[in-house]
């Protein structure tokens, strides 16, 4: 293929070159960005909660009036029996949270009781014997709560158990290459002895300022009693949610009418908090998907335009060269060549300035250094779109008459 | 001869429909796309009391005995440092006010009770942020200093409770006290909820709860303290407090803290009034620092929160850069098409137009497709916003075209396709008549 003769041609075209060059070079420094952004908020909402999703629901609880701790320990404790005896429940615990609630109880662990600088923050969940088996966390040392190590306590008293759980996450950040296990970890209220270790328990919040401490948890055995209620999560015999559901709440009031369960959020299934916690990530992966395929379809529409009207206005010369010996495939080469010269210095010129918007993005956004897989991704894409693109009319040039020549002359 | 121009970029937009569709979808996404996210950063970024907003202060105090003078004072006052700035008047309004969860049953019984926020504040909260009344008024100073069991509700829990009716003198179960109705708002919005705003720059940019429409119930602040007592929220505490959810003298902050200074001359005053009042906290030891005091004005704390999210930012930059390639692909098609006119451009040339005539002639028809882009585009503007809407954000109910973006819309369009169909326009003009007539 003779490069030589594009490139004076393409030299009579400055202004058409370097407008399809620059609309490749934006449309890969957007498109490398906007891809970019959405496997990480793709990445984001599929890490796991460490929980049998599939069967678990939440029931929010108030009660009314302000039964004092005692009290509301033992209609926590009767609520717990009721559920438990529903045909479509196979267990439940109650909790101050759960994971991706998005807001909840999060502390600072220390490894020592005078120590200046926290070790780590975790998210502590209030638990009873029931916590490991409704959420199906997998226990990987140790041993689980006893039901008599469960206690019961209310925002007054100081969070020190005795016995904590702790997920995998926080012992290796605790204690690297040890066994958690027996280990002693400070609390804001003090001491407490770790008996156990779960493989994966997702924090309360998967915002970005918690995502330091995303799979930190704590498990504490204790019932948190505040006058305003309580969650209760329940783990659904498999197939039975949907029905579950409303038999719980049914049961609950019946048991007990002196409570608040509101109408919109009182009772969620686990994909409903799911789609809750991550909605404005779903949302941005959406859009910024929707401005891909637009833009892309807007470059190529251009490349079609401008390459069809060179196409046109070449006609004659096009016949010149057909009546001189060159065959259909010779033409179709030379638009096709003639595209791929001016989208490799498009693409060149788009990687930079690719580059330079993730920079940017960096130091306004939170945003992670672009990957170079996206780019090559993303120059693949423009290169293969431009081709594509020029196909159609590259096709037309090539179907142009030898006898084209001499009209006109 | 604008007619005539008109008339030549009609029968040229018509003689080639796929290019003429192709440029104007081209200005209608760009234009849609920015616009739709130009609206919401232009409704999100507004000032929230115009006309008022610079002589609203919020002043700060800093009782954290581990912060320094270095560092930035807590986003809320505690209790006391509260209560003696408000006491002592020294503003032409004041108000302190604190946000709270109440359980709230209706007299009628049969509808289940509900949880909903609350705010606390003083009376002047009403007049110092211009809160429109449809039915009532306000509470008096009076109110607030007796606790009166009162409260004002907003537009749209009138509709819900009383089905819009006047229902001054009506009462309300808030938690376990009565309240008496003394005020229904009209329907107020401002955006953002700017007097509730704080935190923002621990938020990492996800700040679009500073968007929720006012609390439904608004009570006098001692009352609120009373009534919803142990259910109230820090903001951060130095120590464990010793009641949770009551905070009058726990080491905490958590309320908000107001104030309307008219003269402008008088602000420096108010500011030292901040100052040595925390200079005498700390000669009395209860502050162990007292030099980091700050009043930002109200757009200076907004400012100050990074209030815009920025989700909403990012989205305006992609819509901008979008619009730019869009506008690069319409200079490609414009050029394309104006040059395959060459023979005519020659010919109009040859028979005495002036290159400024062809000039002309070539924007008229660039501006003429921006006008229809204009329209798409703005047809597109409208879906977006209504795609906000439906959007699971605190500020979707927000997402409307005012005029002046409305405007923008056009105006935006046409100057678009102006600047595209410039250099296409000035090529069309440079084209030389006597080769053009030979190859005709």
């Amino acid at each position: 293929m003779q490069i030589k003769p594009i490139l004076s041609a393409l030299r009579r075209h400055k202004a058409g070159t370097f407008l399809i060059a620059a609309q490749i070079a934006l449309t890969l420094a957007i498109v490398c960005n906007a891809l970019f952004i959405i496997q990480q908020r793709v990445a984001h909402l599929s890490e796991p909660s460490g929980i049998d999703e599939a069967n678990i629901f939440v029931i929010k609880s108030e009660w009314v009036g302000a039964p004092a701790p005692d009290q509301a320990d033992a209609q926590m404790r009767e609520d717990l029996q009721v559920l438990r005896q529903l045909p479509g429940v196979q267990n439940v615990t109650p909790s101050n949270s759960y994971p991706l609630r998005g807001d909840g109880w999060d502390d600072a662990i220390r490894l020592k009781p005078d120590q200046v600088q926290d070790s780590s923050g975790a998210t502590i969940y209030f638990a009873d014997e029931n916590f490991l088996d409704t959420l199906d966390l997998k226990l990987i040392a140790g041993r689980n709560f006893r039901a008599e190590e469960i206690g019961h306590m209310d925002l007054r008293y100081k969070l020190a158990p005795p016995v904590v759980i702790i997920t995998k996450a926080l012992a290796e950040k605790l204690f690297p290459g040890e066994t958690a296990v027996g280990k002693t970890i400070y609390l804001i209220g003090g001491p407490a002895t770790v008996i156990g270790e779960v493989e994966l328990l997702q924090a309360q919040s998967v915002e970005h300022w918690a995502s330091e401490f995303a799979y930190r948890s704590v498990i504490i055995p204790e019932r948190l009693n505040v006058s305003l209620g309580a969650f209760y999560i329940v783990r659904a015999r498999p197939g039975q949610l949907e029905t579950a559901m409303p038999a719980a709440v049914k049961a609950l009031f019946a048991h007990n009418p002196r409570r608040v369960i509101n109408e919109d959020d009182g009772v969620l299934s686990f994909s409903d908090v799911r789609s809750r916690a991550y909605e404005s990530d779903r949302g941005m992966a959406i859009l910024m998907g929707v401005i891909c395929a637009v833009l892309l379809a807007v470059t190529a529409a251009g490349i079609v335009g401008l390459t069809s009207f060179w196409v046109g206005q070449r006609r004659k010369q096009i016949g010149v060269r057909r009546a001189l010996g060159a065959t259909r495939r010779d033409i179709l080469n030379y638009f096709m060549t003639e595209n791929l010269l001016i989208s490799v210095g498009g693409v060149l010129f788009g990687a930079v300035l690719a580059i330079a918007i993730n920079l940017w993005m960096v130091t306004r956004f939170e945003m992670h250094h672009l990957s170079m897989v996206y780019l090559m991704a993303g120059v693949a894409m423009l290169l293969l779109l431009g081709q594509g693109a020029v196909l159609a009319p590259a096709l037309r040039a090539s179907r142009v008459p030898p006898v084209e020549a001499t009209r006109s002359v | 001869m604008f007619g005539y121009y008109l008339d030549l970029a009609l029968r040229s937009l018509g003689r080639n429909k796929v290019l003429t569709a192709l440029m104007v979808l081209a200005i209608a996404v760009g234009i849609g796309a920015s616009m739709t996210t130009l609206t919401v950063v232009h409704l999100l970024s507004g000032d929230p009391l115009p006309g008022r907003s610079q002589a609203i202060f919020y002043p700060q105090v800093d009782a954290d005995p581990k912060n320094k003078d270095s560092s930035e004072p807590l986003d809320m006052l505690d209790y006391r440092s509260a209560l003696d700035l408000w006491s002592a008047k020294r503003a032409d309004r004041q108000v302190m006010l604190v946000q709270s969860q109440v359980r709230l049953n209706t007299a009628d019984a049969g509808k289940p009770a509900v949880m909903m926020p609350m705010l606390s504040a003083t009376a002047d909260f009403f007049s110092m942020f211009n809160v429109p009344f449809r039915y009532g008024g306000p509470w008096s100073e009076q109110d607030d200093a007796s606790r009166a069991r009162v409260a004002v509700i907003t537009d749209d829990l009138n509709q819900k409770l009383f089905a819009g009716e006047n229902s001054v003198g009506r009462v309300l179960r808030l938690r376990n006290s009565d309240v008496r109705i003394v005020g229904v708002l009209k329907p107020w919005r401002p955006s953002p909820q700017f007097y509730a705003v704080r935190g923002g720059r621990f938020a990492a940019g996800d700040t679009s709860d500073f968007y929720a429409k006012p609390e439904d119930v608004i009570t006098p602040f001692f009352t609120g303290l009373d009534v919803n007592d142990g259910n109230f929220q820090q903001f951060t505490c130095w120590q464990m407090p010793p009641h949770p959810g009551h905070l009058q003298d726990s080491p905490c902050v958590w309320v908000a803290f107001w104030v309307q200074i008219n003269d402008a001359n008088r602000v420096a005053a108010y500011r030292r009034f901040v100052a040595d009042y925390a200079a005498q906290q700390q000669a009395i030891g209860r502050f162990t620092h007292s030099g980091n005091t700050r009043m930002r004005s109200l757009m200076g704390w907004l400012d100050f929160n990074g209030v815009l999210p920025s989700n909403v930012r990012l989205q305006a930059w992609l819509a901008v850069a979008f619009l730019a390639i869009c506008l690069v692909n319409m200079i490609g098609l414009l050029l394309a098409k104006f040059l395959r006119r060459s023979g005519e451009i020659g010919l109009r040339r040859a028979l005495g137009a002036s290159r400024a005539a062809v000039f002309a002639q070539y924007m008229v028809e660039s501006g003429l497709i921006g006008l229809i882009g204009g329209v798409c585009g703005w047809l597109l503007t409208m879906a977006g916003l209504w795609f906000i809407r439906q959007q699971p954000v605190a500020y979707a109910d927000l997402a409307r075209l005012d005029v002046p973006m409305f405007l923008l819309t056009f105006v935006a369009a046409i100057g678009a396709s102006l600047l595209a169909g410039a250099l296409p326009a000035v090529r069309a003009c440079r084209v030389v008549p006597a080769w053009q007539l030979k190859s005709l």
